[in-house]
């Protein structure tokens, strides 16, 4: 695999701490009792986040699933409309009308984050259409989950895409889990990757918890979409942590597969790799304190922001009513 | 002016709009000229004019149609979207209802969608229980949708036109059995508002409210009535959902009785939602309750005459009516 610039990986770490930071505070939030909303917990999945994003440009397209704070924050979403659509409140991304499962900011490329398994896929297809139709060199990424795999849409759109040479990249984050359902017991498949060759597409396995193997997989596949040559199929195997959504009971989890995850964790290994490239502690600390001040502002923000119009519920139906 | 049918009324509406917008394209099943156009040729010639890129044939892949088309949608574009034909629409509600008419709203008003779903459907040619449904009830009941039928081939150009100007999704039924009517072309540029009814016969006595391909037989069931003296008004919807309900009221409180007729099943049917928005609003000008037409609740069916007996016929409007006057 091809060496990570510094420059390259100081933004993955911090994209990375980005994401772990604001689902830490929103546990914190959750467990305190300060919020109660639905969330979907992305700890274990940083680093294949934070890495995708940090794969694409500024104007590429992203299209990811209910538990997409990771690409969402990754992607640039101001933290400040971000936690506010979280809350429900009108200062949101979606002035409170999308929440947690609904967030989109097409400014910073989030075009869809869509509550249905597996429905991102086509969608993509779409985006990645408009660009090889109007020629703007955009790549779509979509991001989900092993689940998604064993839904239609899945395949369709996998077919479509290579058909077409769309500018797309499927990101599979393979959390082992399908909302409560062990990979094992919804897949016989040793992975998903391989389905890959099954449309004429090339299709990689890698250690998503490894920033050498989830970053050079994800940049070459955004690179092979630019360059027209057509989709790729990343499989990004990685650990979801916690439960479905956050309160989920997850002691289903068989204690083999939690001590492995906790040897696997991404952040660790991604200290030791910062470490390694001469960052100090202090400065990693630093860039960590930093995050979490601005969290800790947009959540103040967010929480003192005020709840939309509840006239709201009649507007953005059709444009009439805009 | 020139006849066209209603194949070359749309073709045409279709080819103006991709001529005036590099954004508007063309994907589904079969559409190119590779494969002639079209199952019912609505796309034919266009390849020839606009290239594979904006004639785009699929895979058979409903789902992947539906979500190429919101996809293409956010980004900009203007995607016309072919579903063969009606009943596969279950292939691909998910990306219909939960996706595309639901973006604007849940976004915020920051992603609409504007894609025309053009399908086609209609009982009478013997295609059987699952090539035949009209589900336009099915997304009458979702917000954020716009559902449009043209019952005649000036209708078809204008409110294609207009379905592929919307900044909103459009489900765009054509009946097979309509593609064939011969009218006056209205000309290039011509434009049906959506959500405008048509009075497409005026009558004193009582309104028919349908659209499609029974407005057909409500015309004819009036000019037969005409003899006998009663003199019915004929309410073509156009656009199903949200519906003109100015125009429908208006006409029931003239006429004082409605009927509601349409070819899909009858329970559940628009015809039972618009029934009990003019008896809410209509009450005190109403001789009588409002009577309901649809199609028998069962599969369509395969055989002639059981197609026949399945579908709503002009004795049984005819029936309805005389009964609504209490002239039995």
């Amino acid at each position: 695999m091809a060496q990570i610039d510094r420059d390259k990986l100081l933004d993955i770490y911090t994209r990375t701490m980005k994401v772990n930071r604001t689902d830490e505070k929103f546990r914190e939030l959750l467990m305190g009792g300060k919020v109660a909303v639905m969330y979907y917990c992305v700890r274990g999945q940083e680093l294949v986040s934070a890495a995708a994003m940090a794969a694409l440009e500024k104007d590429d397209y992203v299209v990811c699933t209910y538990r997409g704070q990771g690409e969402q924050t990754a992607k640039g979403i101001p933290m400040e409309k971000w936690w506010g659509e979280c809350l429900g409140k009108a200062t949101g991304t979606c002035k409170g009308k999308g929440g947690t499962m609904h967030i989109t900011d097409p400014e910073t490329g989030i075009m869809v984050t869509t509550g249905v398994v597996g429905s991102g896929l086509p969608i993509a297809n779409g985006l990645a259409m408009a660009s090889q139709n109007n020629g703007d060199g955009r790549v779509t990424l979509v991001s989900f989950g092993d689940g998604a795999a064993n839904i239609g849409g899945f395949h369709e759109a996998m077919n479509m895409a290579q058909l077409y040479k769309l500018p797309v990249v499927f990101l599979c984050q393979n959390n082992r889990y399908g909302e409560h359902t062990a990979y094992a017991d919804h897949t016989d498949s040793p992975n998903i990757a391989s389905r890959a060759a099954g449309y004429g597409m090339p299709g990689v396995t890698v250690d998503g918890n490894d920033v050498h193997q989830i970053y050079p997989a994800v940049k070459e596949a955004v690179d092979r979409a630019r360059r027209g040559e057509g989709p790729t199929l990343v499989e990004a195997m990685c650990y979801r942590m916690m439960g479905h959504f956050f309160g989920a009971d997850f002691s289903y989890m068989p204690p083999e597969h939690i001590a492995e995850m906790k040897a696997e964790d991404p952040l660790p290994k991604l200290r030791k790799v910062m470490l390694e490239h001469q960052f100090t502690e202090e400065e990693l600390d630093a860039i960590v304190a930093d995050i979490d001040a601005q969290i800790n502002a947009a959540v103040e923000h967010a929480l003192a922001a005020p709840l939309p119009d509840t006239d709201e519920i009649y507007k953005d139906v059709l444009e009439e009513t805009a | 002016m020139a006849q066209i049918t209603m194949t070359q009324a749309l073709n045409l509406a279709i080819d103006e709009a991709m001529a005036d917008d590099p954004g508007v394209f063309c994907l589904g099943e079969d559409v190119s000229a590779k494969q002639g156009g079209g199952v019912f040729k609505v796309t034919s010639g266009l390849t020839e004019k606009y290239g594979e890129h904006r004639i785009r044939a699929t895979p058979i892949s409903e789902t992947a149609i539906i979500g190429a088309a919101v996809g293409a949608a956010l980004a900009g574009q203007r995607p016309i979207a072919e579903i063969m034909l009606m009943n596969f629409v279950g292939v691909c509600m998910d990306q219909i209802v939960n996706h595309a008419a639901k973006l604007r709203f849940m976004s915020g008003g920051q992603t609409p969608c504007p894609i025309v779903i053009r399908t086609t459907t209609g009982v009478g040619v013997g295609f059987g229980g699952q090539h035949s449904d009209m589900l336009e009830a099915w997304f009458a009941h979702v917000a954020g949708i716009h559902v449009v039928t043209p019952s005649n081939p000036a209708d078809a150009r204008g409110l294609m036109r207009a379905s592929i100007d919307a900044n909103d999704p459009v489900i765009f039924i054509e009946n097979i059995l309509c593609y064939g009517l011969k009218a006056e072309d209205p000309g290039p540029g011509y434009r049906v508002p959506l959500g405008k009814a048509a009075i497409a016969r005026e009558g004193t006595d009582i309104s028919i409210i349908t659209y499609g391909r029974t407005v057909l037989d409500a015309l004819a069931v009036a000019d037969e009535l005409a003899k006998e003296g009663i003199s019915v008004e004929v309410v073509d919807l156009r656009t199903i959902a949200p519906y003109d309900e100015a125009t429908v009221l208006a006409s029931v409180r003239k006429t004082g009785r409605a009927l509601t007729l349409h070819e899909a099943v009858r329970p559940f049917g628009t015809g039972a939602e618009l029934a009990a928005n003019i008896q809410e609003k209509c009450w005190d000008q109403l001789k009588g309750p409002v009577r309901r037409i649809g199609g028998t609740f069962s599969a369509v069916p395969f055989a002639s005459h059981l197609e026949q007996a399945w579908i709503p016929t002009k004795p049984q409007i005819v029936e309805q009516i005389k009964a609504s006057l209490g002239k039995l």
